[in-house]
């Protein structure tokens, strides 16, 4: 509130701040490629053993080491990006097409409709998520459909509750009362008049949904109850290679910085992507 | 004598979204004189808040002072560095808001936040200031002057928080207090008191001020001199009796004459015409409902209205009073938990699910904000084509073709069809908002504070088109306001609310002359007449009770614990039915009508 408030629009922090603005969604994008043609971009044959060491360090030939089979582990972390990318997107895009499903419902119906399933998923949220997940993996075994699925049973309530939250807000505006006062269904004052106004909330939410659901996968694979063997998404990666910790091979921190990139430039897109669009999307 | 405020060639640049630079206040220049009061009055965008902030050197964010000079006293603001501002702001320089509420922090009690500037600046001891906060609190009139510091500022009324944010302006003795919109968020009842309070206190202290405002009547009676202002520029510099009287700009004559609304010409004459709307024994509110019928917050109770066709009927009451929920129960939003809604002699059903789809057709709505009132995703042609479809079936060129009809008679260029309602101004979009429930072709049409939140003159061209639909279309409205200036501008009957209940009924015409319900007396009187004298020889001013108000009985009158004429073990024990006086006047009054 004062004259000196206007952004400072030069400085080396500003040109920083710029190019990660730049960077970041350029990492997202080029670990959702990866998820699609990863395996056909890996320079070796992920499954392949080469003709190397077991846990070898940085080289030309091998840009990220061999893993505990003298394998490329570049290609490995190329190839698994399919599973925890593709795993998680699968699963964030059902607990959120879920959520704000559920969520529009509630707030459109309201009443007891709304009292139930608001309650049902309360009872769901209360249960550790890991714990939750070992059960259903226990009890399913560990298929890639179980994982899904799994994943996106412990993310929706989350979802449901911000996704309705939104709904009401909008739910509450006149607009919504002229459509219900001229006797519009319900499904059209759903769909027409607030989902359209729930957008940027939506997608932000997708977003950090997205980190926590790579986050929750990754460490299921690295407990081993994720991606089972032969298959290995970054979890499994980190967990195979353990026994290199002690060489202090590439091979066991390189899927972790894969892991952490990903999250940090999705959560950092979004941010700038959203972050002010979300909070005044609904005012 | 040097003027003790003195704003010269002021300009004030602010960056847009886009990110390139606007001035939105280009050049302007008044003085105040030592114990002056200048008001500074303009639409919204004017400029207005923009201005009055600069005195204490605040930009608002993203804005920035370009050039001129601002000069209090010795003092010259524009190049005063950080901690000469805060030497100026509270001590020399004080800023009085529009929202008391949000100016208040809500967890520390009332007294500590007055005295805060004051120990703050080391002005004086902690004990004195208690002393002198206390001296004003009284001076400002706020009841229970001794212990109100103690208080919470939840626990005290909007009004009373007016005031004591005032009292904290005031404790510093600052060489000029800006005032900026304090009493646009009150009641008419509630304004007049703390518009007393400021003029005294004004008066008393000698105070230098700049009084914002968008109300030409409120600010006749505090200000010395006027500055109209208009896109940032000054249009015209008055002394009040002077604009007032004899405005010299053309933009100044416009806001005196949305200030005090013209009477738009009635297409119905006389006595009642056919009923095409009535109200009977209605009762409602929200929330759950308990084992006797009647909802968890009950609002409405036995309400009782009969609305003729083509005529107009004015709702009126101060804020939460029910003239809202009235509206959506007739609409069938808030189901009514007794009573009947009746439209042109059928029974309608509570609740939209239980009504035909003609009947919804029939009750259209405007609201208030048209803001919210439109979708913001949704482009023009399709928020007013929808009704079209939803009730007429009608599609592609003939819906078209009626969209523009539609768009002709609120007076829409047809370009507006496809834009969004975020491009639209407030006007427009209100017209849109009308647009889209004539399009209905309903028969009744019920408006909720349809001009409220517009800038006088926008409010007027509405009203216009308000009268202009009634004559063309023979509508039949139901226009809910606080404000009894558009109501008596464009209703042919009036209906006043008090707590809930309907306290009096009038024809409009009855509205200067006869005898009214004390509550409605208090109504009219504290309206602001565009005189300088108004506030001192008002009635109402000495019509609102002091001291505390004693429980409020639900057996007893709702107006009881304010009333003047109230009569302890008469009025507190039953509730008074209405009753007829002369003058088409219905009043719910024990001490009308009676002798
Ligand atoms: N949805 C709601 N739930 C509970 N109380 C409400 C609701 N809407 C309004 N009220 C209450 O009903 C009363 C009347 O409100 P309203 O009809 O909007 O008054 P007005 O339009 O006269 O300002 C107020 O006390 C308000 O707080
Ligand atoms: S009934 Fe009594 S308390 Fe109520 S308005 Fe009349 S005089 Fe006042
Ligand atoms: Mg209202």
């Amino acid at each position: 509130m004062s004259s000196t408030t206007i952004s400072a629009r030069r400085g080396p922090m500003a040109i920083l701040a710029r190019t990660g603005r730049m960077i970041m969604p350029a990492i997202v994008l080029f670990w959702l490629a990866m998820a699609f043609f990863g395996y056909w971009v890996a320079p070796y044959d992920p499954a392949g053993i080469q003709d190397a060491d077991l846990f070898e360090g940085m080289s030309r030939k091998f840009w990220l080491g061999t893993d505990y089979f003298g394998r490329d582990m570049l290609s490995r972390i190329l190839a698994g990006a399919r599973y925890t990318v593709g795993i998680s997107l699968m699963a964030t895009s059902l607990a959120v097409a879920s959520g704000v499903l559920l969520g529009l419902a509630a707030s459109a119906i309201g009443g007891l409709f709304d009292a139930a399933v608001s309650r049902f998923l309360d009872a769901l949220i209360s249960i550790p998520s890991k714990m939750f997940g070992l059960v259903l993996v226990a009890a399913f075994g560990a298929s890639i459909p179980v994982l899904v699925l799994t994943l996106a049973v412990i993310y929706l309530p989350g979802c449901y509750r911000i996704n309705r939250s939104v709904a009401v807000n909008v739910a509450a505006l006149d607009f919504v009362a002229v459509a219900r006062a001229r006797g519009e269904s319900t499904l059209y004052i759903m769909i027409r008049e607030i989902l359209p106004n729930m957008v940027g909330p939506v997608l932000a939410d997708f977003g950090l949904r997205f980190i926590y659901v790579v986050l929750l996968l990754s460490s299921l694979s690295f407990l081993g109850l994720g991606v089972q063997p032969p298959q290995a998404d970054w979890g499994s990666l980190v967990r195979e290679n353990m026994p290199g910790l002690p060489y202090g091979a590439p091979a066991v921190i390189m899927p972790a910085i894969a892991i952490a990139s990903l999250t940090i430039a999705v959560n950092l897109t979004i941010d700038s992507l959203f972050g002010r669009h979300a909070r005044d999307g609904v005012r | 004598m040097e003027p003790l405020i003195d704003i010269r060639d002021l300009r004030i640049r602010a960056r847009t979204t886009e990110g390139h630079e606007i001035e939105i206040v280009k050049g302007v220049s008044f003085s105040v004189r030592r114990g002056e009061v200048m008001g500074l009055i303009g639409e919204s965008g004017s400029g207005k808040t923009t201005i009055a902030l600069a005195t204490m050197g605040y930009a608002r964010y993203g804005c920035r002072i370009a050039g001129g000079t601002i000069r209090i006293g010795e003092t010259e603001v524009t190049r005063l560095d950080g901690k000469g501002l805060q030497q100026l702001r509270g001590r020399k320089v004080a800023y009085i808001a529009q929202s008391a509420a949000a100016s208040f922090n809500p967890s520390r009690p009332i007294m500590a936040q007055v005295i805060e500037s004051a120990l703050i600046h080391g002005l004086m001891g902690e004990a004195a200031a208690h002393e002198k906060a206390i001296g004003l609190f009284r001076a400002m009139a706020i009841p229970q002057p001794e212990t109100i510091g103690n208080r919470y500022p939840h626990q005290v009324s909007g009004g009373q928080l007016q005031r004591l944010m005032a009292a904290m302006a005031l404790i510093t003795d600052p060489d000029v207090v800006i005032f900026d919109e304090p009493t646009t968020a009150l009641d008419v009842t509630t304004q007049i008191e703390v518009l007393k309070a400021f003029k005294e206190a004004i008066r008393d202290r000698n105070t230098t001020g700049i009084y914002v405002t968008h109300d030409l009547a409120v600010i006749a009676q505090i200000a010395d001199s006027i500055t109209v202002l208009r896109h940032g520029e000054v249009q015209e510099i008055a002394t009040t009796p002077q604009l007032i009287s004899n405005p010299a700009h053309e933009y100044s004559r416009k806001l005196l004459a949305a200030a005090e609304p013209a009477l738009r010409p009635s297409p119905v004459t006389g006595e009642a015409s056919v009923p095409l709307l009535r109200v009977s024994g209605m009762s409602a509110g929200y929330g759950l409902v308990g084992p006797d019928g009647m909802p968890a917050v009950p609002v409405l109770r036995d309400i009782e209205l009969t609305l003729g066709r083509g005529r107009a009927l004015g709702v009126i009451g101060e804020s939460g009073c029910g003239k809202s929920t009235l509206a959506r129960v007739v609409a069938g939003l808030t189901p009514a938990s007794r009573g009947t809604v009746t439209l042109d002699g059928v029974d309608l059903a509570p609740g939209i699910a239980g009504r035909s789809r003609e009947q919804l057709r029939e009750i259209q709505l405007v609201f208030q904000m048209a803001d919210t009132a439109l979708n913001p995703k949704v482009p023009i042609d399709e928020i007013i084509g929808r009704p079209l479809t939803f009730f007429f079936g009608m599609k592609g060129a003939e819906r078209d073709r009626r969209v523009r009809e539609l768009l002709d008679l609120t007076h829409l260029p047809a370009s507006v069809r496809d834009r969004l309602p975020g491009d639209l101004s407030g006007g427009q979009k209100q017209r849109v908002n009308f647009a889209r429930a004539l399009a209905a072709q309903p028969k009744l049409l019920l408006c909720d504070e349809v001009t409220s939140a517009l800038d006088t003159v926008v409010a007027a061209a509405i009203l216009d088109l308000m009268a202009e639909l009634r004559r063309e279309l023979g509508l039949t409205t139901m226009f809910i306001s606080h404000d009894i200036k558009t109501i008596r501008a464009i209703c042919d009957d009036i209906m006043v609310l008090y707590s809930g209940r309907v306290v009096e009924t009038m024809p409009a015409a009855a509205l200067e002359t006869g005898h009214h319900h004390p509550y409605a007396g208090l109504l009219l009187g504290s309206v602001p007449a565009l005189r300088t004298d108004w506030l001192e020889t008002t009635p109402a001013a000495s019509l609102q009770a002091q001291g505390v108000p004693p429980a409020l009985s639900s057996a007893g009158c709702a107006f009881f614990p304010r009333c003047t004429r109230a009569e302890p073990g008469l009025c507190d024990t039953a509730v008074p039915p209405l009753r007829p006086l002369p003058g088409g006047i219905e009043a719910a009054c024990f001490r009308l009508g009676a002798d």
